[in-house]
């Protein structure tokens, strides 16, 4: 199981990108923390979720 | 009559003390963005004593933005770089100001930033807030990066919190409400949220043992 913003969800074995479309996330919208670290965005579709992973997405919302 | 330069960090020591205003004073703090929150956090910044700040926009001064940022009227169709740091040099004369009227990108931001402590995140639209936030954590990961997220509207002032995402980066906002479907953007919670991101700056330049992060 990986730990999703918060959330223990069967997504082992899924890209950073597949995991955050299946989350309904934009992936220009946001910053994925894995374990404590920043996923660089260009790794995304490569970036392959492991049993264990905590994963933070940080999305943005328009307005400043 | 301005003060002297004496007067005014005479008058700033005894506010914050020696030790606190002389990191203040000592410190670089880029604001990326002069919108409704980058023109807040700099006034708030420039009146703490912040010694130099790094202004970022590529935009002019725009009728539409006078509900909201610290812009004059008889500032409209001027740089935003150059409006705000007439009004900054008028409240606070001794500030150092750096500004470049160019719109940030992941190429040129690590060159702009190079000499900030601090980096604000201050943009308007999700896609380039989140391009900058990434830039930085991923190609500045030395610096401390405070941005914002969800701030339009008239919800609750209490739903504006901050909040430490990684040990180097914070995140100011109510986390959901995009100016795209709350319609606009009202002057005291965009104040609200930048009053957040100005605050943990002069926490972070201060020191101090900021928010704990959330579940560790």
């Amino acid at each position: 199981m990986v730990k999703w913003n918060g959330e223990a969800l069967d997504l082992a074995g899924k890209t950073v990108a597949e995991a955050l479309t299946l989350s309904g996330f934009e992936s220009k919208r946001v910053a994925v923390e894995r374990n404590g670290a920043i996923v660089p965005r260009e790794t995304y579709g490569d970036a392959v979720l492991r049993d264990g992973d905590k994963i933070e997405v940080v999305c943005f919302f328009g307005g400043g | 009559m301005i003060p002297t330069r004496e007067e005014w960090y005479a008058a700033l020591e005894a506010r914050h003390g020696g030790d606190l205003q002389a990191r203040f004073s000592a410190a670089c703090v880029a604001v990326c963005g002069l919108g409704g929150l980058g023109s807040n956090i700099a006034v708030s910044l420039a009146r703490a004593g912040v010694g130099k700040l790094i202004l970022i926009d590529f935009d002019r001064v725009d009728i539409s933005n006078l509900n909201r940022q610290q812009y004059k009227s008889s500032q409209l169709g001027e740089p935003k770089t150059e409006a705000l740091a007439a009004n900054l040099r008028e409240i606070a004369p001794y500030v150092t100001l750096e500004t470049h009227d160019t719109r940030l990108s992941e190429e040129n931001a690590p060159t702009l930033l190079a000499g900030a402590d601090v980096v604000c995140e201050a943009l308007d639209r999700a896609e380039e807030k989140a391009m900058l936030a990434n830039a930085v954590l991923t190609r500045l990961p030395e610096k401390f990066l405070v941005a914002a997220s969800g701030m339009a509207g008239l919800g609750s002032p209490n739903a504006i919190q901050t909040r430490r995402v990684t040990d180097k980066f914070y995140l100011c906002g109510d986390g959901e409400s995009d100016v795209g479907k709350e319609g606009t953007l009202y002057a005291p919670r965009v104040a609200l949220c930048a009053a957040h991101e100005a605050t943990t700056v002069l926490r972070i330049l201060a020191g101090l043992d900021t928010t704990e992060r959330e579940g560790s």
